[in-house]
């Protein structure tokens, strides 16, 4: 019988690491942002933080993909049912918010008539009408997924950090890019 | 007899033609002046709601052909709620000092077909020079269509001062278009 759990595959390992950049990047990008009166510097920085949602979310849906085709490695046994809950839950709730949060800014920046062009040189095809209403809405909507996402992701790193320094067991080990052994 | 129940008609018809049609009614309802530019790489969509237009064109007298439009600068949608109230200040537009742009044709000449080139001045925000814009005319009735295009360099105009003087961020060419639905009356003998 195995002591420790199969570590996740090293693609699984290099996309969760990678999108973990791009979020804590884009995120607190998109905090600053908002708030910046009309300058340069803010047209440079929007674009910016388009371009690190474009390129997350191919990450995301290569991840996705990955993760259909990958079964992750199995929790030890000992995992308490409620913990296995929780934690299926989380995961899928984190999914849905990486395919959410870059759709609906590409969908709010079509919506505020601001076409996406990622890098400034693909122009990403606009899903909506340029629509002020609705673009307000969407940029309501893309705040609020982005709060839930924080909040999430306080559990997320709480969890990691209480299976590695309180439990002392080899949950977090499975998601890093080196062994301990 | 027959003979003349056919040719009379023949020899009046061209008469009425003959009576110079001047197009020069703007129909500003129908008409627009729009303008699209690039943003950080964004090709983005402007207009201005305001305007109008004393203008004169007979198809057979091109050479008498008058324009001057005028176009209410503060009226502006530059297609970006965000930069509708940044246009209007002293590094843009500064509509308060310089309300319109002025453009007054100096010119018409046939490119052939319905295709001419119009020159003239453009006037904005204190500073004036020479356009050239391709234009094609369409009428049908007593209702032609003006249309046509040219490249502005916002920069020539002082059109964004300061740290927007960076074309990185909003490209110096600007292209303007104009639809103008113009309406003819019988010219005054």
């Amino acid at each position: 019988m195995r002591t420790s759990p199969e570590k996740y595959t090293t693609t699984a390992i290099v996309l969760h690491w990678l999108l973990a950049l791009f979020f804590f990047a884009a995120l607190p990008l998109g905090l600053y942002m908002h708030d910046l009166p009309f300058s340069p510097a803010r047209l440079h920085l929007y674009s910016y933080h388009k371009w690190l949602g474009v390129s997350a979310f191919l990450l995301v849906v290569l991840r996705v993909l990955w993760r259909a085709t990958h079964r992750p490695p199995a929790l030890p046994q000992w995992t308490p049912a409620m913990q296995k809950i929780a934690g299926g839950v989380l995961h899928a709730l984190l999914y849905v918010l990486m395919i959410a949060i870059p759709l609906s800014g590409w969908l709010m920046s079509s919506a505020k008539g601001v076409q996406t062009v990622w890098f400034g040189v693909l122009p990403l095809p606009d899903l909506l009408a340029k629509d002020k209403v609705l673009g307000d809405f969407l940029a309501a909507f893309h705040r609020l997924l982005n709060y839930t996402l924080i909040f999430l992701l306080l559990g997320h790193v709480g969890a990691a950090l209480k299976h590695r320094f309180f439990d002392r067991d080899e949950i977090f080990s499975r998601m890093l890019p080196w062994s301990r052994r | 007899m027959k003979f003349f129940r056919l040719i009379l008609p023949l020899c009046l018809l061209p008469a009425i033609p003959a009576s110079a049609v001047e197009y020069n009614q703007l129909q500003v309802g129908e008409s627009s002046v729009a303008f699209g530019y690039r943003q950080m790489g964004v090709p983005m969509e402007g207009r201005f709601a305001r305007f109008s237009a004393q203008l004169s064109f007979d198809p057979v007298r091109i050479a008498a052909a008058q324009a001057r439009i005028q176009v209410n600068l503060a009226s502006i949608d530059t297609g970006s709620l965000d930069a509708n109230d940044e246009i209007q200040g002293k590094k843009w537009f500064n509509t308060k000092t310089y309300p319109e742009a002025v453009f007054v044709s100096s010119g018409l000449k046939s490119l052939g077909g319905n295709r001419y080139q119009a020159s003239g001045k453009l006037s904005l925000k204190g500073k004036t020079f020479d356009v050239l814009a391709p234009v094609t005319f369409q009428s049908s009735g007593n209702r032609g269509v003006f249309d046509g295009a040219f490249n502005i360099k916002r920069l020539d105009y002082a059109i964004g001062e300061g740290e927007w003087t960076d074309v990185a961020t909003v490209a110096d060419e600007v292209r303007i278009r104009f639809h103008l639905v113009v309406n003819a009356v019988a010219a005054k003998k």
